[in-house]
């Protein structure tokens, strides 16, 4: 029983990168009709948000130490990062130490900003070209922000640890009921469930119960009618791409300590996030959600050393075959709306 | 429009297809031209230079190590051309390099990206030896890396000298004439770890494996599974995990309740340091299992696996092929030389980078030509010393080398951010020998060496 609560604790940690990732890719879906294969991307550069912070955090001074001695027996060469000059031991190491959180209030903006120029410098001129059209040009893009980065940070991936208070586990059991030590789970990654739990609530919240959200619903279904009751939806569009790349970034800064960040890791969910979004069914934001859980969970267990003894390779295919048996039974995926990518 | 479609696709295909022909007869045409007048051997260096072909990996899991991999090697042709002090050219006990480049030729040397896949690694090697005329290549960070390209030096007739590759099959099953090792081997890591863990954590174990699934990881795992279950241990399960994951969660998860006491990794770069990190974060060093604290081992440690792995790395038990605190004087010029220049120790796949071009540069000065079959002769059965490893011999049954052994240990206290790993025991290499028929090597043939002509 433990053996299956842990799982469902890693499918949900996993599902919620993949929710987060399809929401996005269904909100941009959703509004614009554009298929984006940069979004992998934009989760990557989320993750690098975090990583440059943290690089701007620890700009340091360097000064020699001439009672120790370094390797080669030169003087000990000590780098002391400015911001704990500026307020001290104790505080400087601090802000250090938090760098990923306050990464979130550094990567709002960015990606908000990224988002809106990507939409307007690029993909608008593509929204009355086929989804092929639209497919080659977002993958490109994601090529070239891939090698940009690539470019500027190197090709290793970069530990980006999480503050100390959340770096080592948690005894989860005990919080359900269980005995001591049965359900040992790391803290990070039970901080990133509630973190993307929070903020799909936020973007439900944000298109439920405000005006633009509600514009936006109305855009959705009908976009045609709302232009011509003299709302400027493409504006509002625009700026839902922007809260999707914001979005997409934000699952990315809270990922980079669970898994270092690198160049390619955009590319490792982009897939199975569209498998996702097909699953959940092509423009609905629940769907999205529940798939993104479903196949999380789905995947961990396919990883049981239980299961994988009676179907070898199992954990590498399950997505893909749930996704062939969902769309054979649902072609329109578990909760798509009619007439959606239909001709 | 369907059937232009189809019509299309036909002409790709056709095209395509004539195309793909043209390639592969290419290379033959090369080939043949590349053979100079004179000199039976493929790429016999015609002018006053002559070429190396540096194949490592500089994007993908194994990136980091490829990095210092390529610098150890620049390093290595700086001295063999004379340049910066001449780092091991004065500890190496042969003492037919001058410092003058190799047979009269100032070395030169094309790079390559391997990408940790194997056809990447084929076809950059193939660039290297048709396109760019290398007469050797070497490199690795990868054994099904090094196996693919080994096997490509000994069909294309070039030497291939191989750096990090720790698989029992590069000189085993999969072993080549023109394929010389340097670096220690999974079998040798068992041989030098067992006795090691037997002592700090007693005879009754139950061991968990994850293991990267390739070459590498399986000969790893079988060895270390040997020489535990020697010791007593008991070999609770072994996962195979694929060598792109980086999120090992699910692979952990379940030892949680395996009732092992120690988890074996059989990973590297990229893959240990996240593996690890994962392990820590699950609570597994604070663990108490059938009575005993909960164990991990790293049996193949690198100093940049340790780096990125950070305090996770304290006291967890491993092994190496060298390490840059060693005392004696080949290790003490080669790192003060790479220091210098790069501003940092090497790692010991530097090391054996450096030393495998300083091994081929020598064999080419001792047998008095570039050709295969020349160098084959001179590293064959080659005794030397003062590359930073001790006394080492260059075995002609199957090309590896035979030296001691080092267990490590992630150190508890680190003086500095190179200060990761402390050396608890020299494994003397008897310890570590075994015989070319050895089950874990057998198969395969050494065959003859191909001067490419």
């Amino acid at each position: 029983m433990d053996a299956l609560i842990l799982q469902i604790l890693n499918g949900l940690d996993k599902g919620s990168a993949y929710a987060l990732i399809a929401l996005g890719l269904t909100l941009i879906f959703g509004t614009l009709g554009v298929v984006n294969f940069a979004h992998g991307a934009l989760f990557m550069i989320g993750a690098f948000c975090a990583v440059t912070l943290q690089r701007i955090l620890t700009l340091s001074y360097t000064v020699e130490d001439p009672t120790r001695t370094d390797f080669l027996g030169n003087p000990l060469k000590v780098d002391t990062p400015y911001v704990v000059h500026w307020f001290g031991d104790s505080i400087g190491h601090g802000i250090i130490e938090w760098a990923v959180p306050l990464a979130i209030l550094f990567a709002i903006p960015v990606m908000l900003l990224l988002g809106y120029a990507m939409e307007r410098g690029l993909i608008k001129h593509f929204y009355k070209r086929p989804h092929a059209d639209q497919i080659l040009v977002t993958f490109g893009l994601a090529i070239v922000l891939q090698e940009i980065i690539k470019l500027f940070y190197g090709a290793n991936p970069i530990p980006t640890p999480a503050p100390d208070a959340f770096k080592g586990s948690i005894d989860f059991g005990v919080m359900i009921g269980f005995a001591a030590n049965a359900i040992i789970y790391p803290a990070w990654r039970l901080v990133y469930f509630l973190f993307a739990t929070v903020i799909i609530g936020a973007v439900f919240a944000f298109l439920q119960f405000t005006t633009f959200g509600m514009v936006v619903r109305a855009g959705m279904a009908d976009r045609e009618t709302v232009g011509l009751l003299g709302i400027n939806i493409d504006k509002r569009f625009t700026i839902m791409f922007g809260i999707a790349a914001a979005v997409a970034g934000l699952a990315g800064v809270m990922y980079a300590p669970i898994n270092s960040p690198n160049y390619h890791m955009g590319m490792d969910f982009l897939v199975l996030s569209f498998v996702v979004v097909v699953v959940g069914g092509m423009g609905s934001l629940p769907g999205a959600v529940l798939a993104g859980f479903l196949l999380g969970v789905l995947e961990s267990f396919a990883s049981m050393n239980e299961v994988k003894s009676l179907l070898p390779g199992i954990d590498q295919i399950i997505i893909y075959l749930v996704a062939i048996i969902i769309l054979l039974t649902r072609p329109r995926g578990l909760m798509g709306r009619k007439g959606v990518m239909e001709e | 429009m369907s059937k232009k479609f189809i019509l299309n696709r036909r002409s790709v295909l056709k095209y395509g297809s004539a195309g793909a022909v043209t390639a592969l007869a290419t290379p033959y045409f090369f080939t043949r031209g590349a053979l100079a007048e004179g000199e039976n051997y493929l790429n016999a260096p015609k002018g006053d230079t002559v070429t190396f072909g540096f194949n490592v990996p500089q994007t993908g899991p194994y990136a980091d190590e490829g990095a210092d991999e390529l610098d150890a090697y620049k390093l290595a042709v700086d001295h063999l051309n004379g340049e910066g002090d001449g780092g091991c050219l004065s500890t190496f006990s042969s003492k037919v390099l001058k410092g003058n480049g190799v047979l009269g030729k100032k070395v030169a040397y094309v790079t390559g990206d391997t990408q940790t896949k194997s056809d990447a690694a084929r076809a950059s090697a193939k660039s290297m030896i048709e396109k760019d005329g290398a007469v050797m290549i070497t490199g690795g960070s990868s054994s099904g890396v090094a196996v693919a390209v080994q096997g490509l030096c000994q069909e294309a007739g070039v030497i291939f000298m191989a750096a990090l590759t720790h698989s029992n099959d590069t000189t085993g099953k999969d072993k080549k004439a023109n394929g010389f090792r340097h670096f220690f081997n999974a079998y040798m890591s068992g041989a030098a770890l067992a006795p090691v863990l037997e002592k700090a954590y007693g005879k009754d174990r139950r061991a968990y494996h994850l293991t990267a699934d390739y070459t590498w990881g399986w000969t790893q795992q079988a060895s270390i599974q040997k020489f535990t279950e020697e010791i007593g241990w008991e070999t609770v399960n072994n996962v195979l995990t694929p060598l792109a994951a980086t999120d090992f969660s699910s692979y952990i998860a379940p030892v949680l309740n395996s009732g092992a006491d120690v988890l074996v990794l059989n990973h590297y770069g990229g893959n240990m340091v996240n593996s690890l990190t994962q392990a820590v974060q699950f609570g597994l060093r604070d663990k108490m299992v059938n009575g005993k604290q909960f164990e991990i081992i790293v049996p193949l440690y690198s100093e940049l696996m340790a780096k990125g792995a950070g305090d996770n790395i304290k006291g967890v038990y491993g092994s190496m092929n060298w390490n840059w605190t060693l005392p004696d004087e080949g290790t003490k010029v080669f790192v003060k030389s790479f220091g210098e220049k790069y501003g940092r120790p090497p790692s010991n796949a530097a090391q054996t980078a450096y030393a495998q071009t300083l091994l081929y540069a020598d064999a080419a000065e001792r047998a008095g030509t570039f050709n295969p079959c020349g160098i084959v002769g001179a590293l064959e059965g080659f005794d030397f010393d003062g590359l930073g490893n001790g006394p080492t011999h260059y075995r002609a049954a199957d090309h590896q080398c035979f030296k001691d052994v080092l267990v490590v240990k992630g150190k508890e206290e680190p003086s500095s951010q190179y200060d990761t790993l402390e050396v608890v025991e020299v494994t003397p290499r008897a310890q570590v020998e075994y015989a070319p028929d050895n089950e874990m090597f057998a198969g395969g043939d050494l065959g003859k060496c191909n001067p490419g002509a």
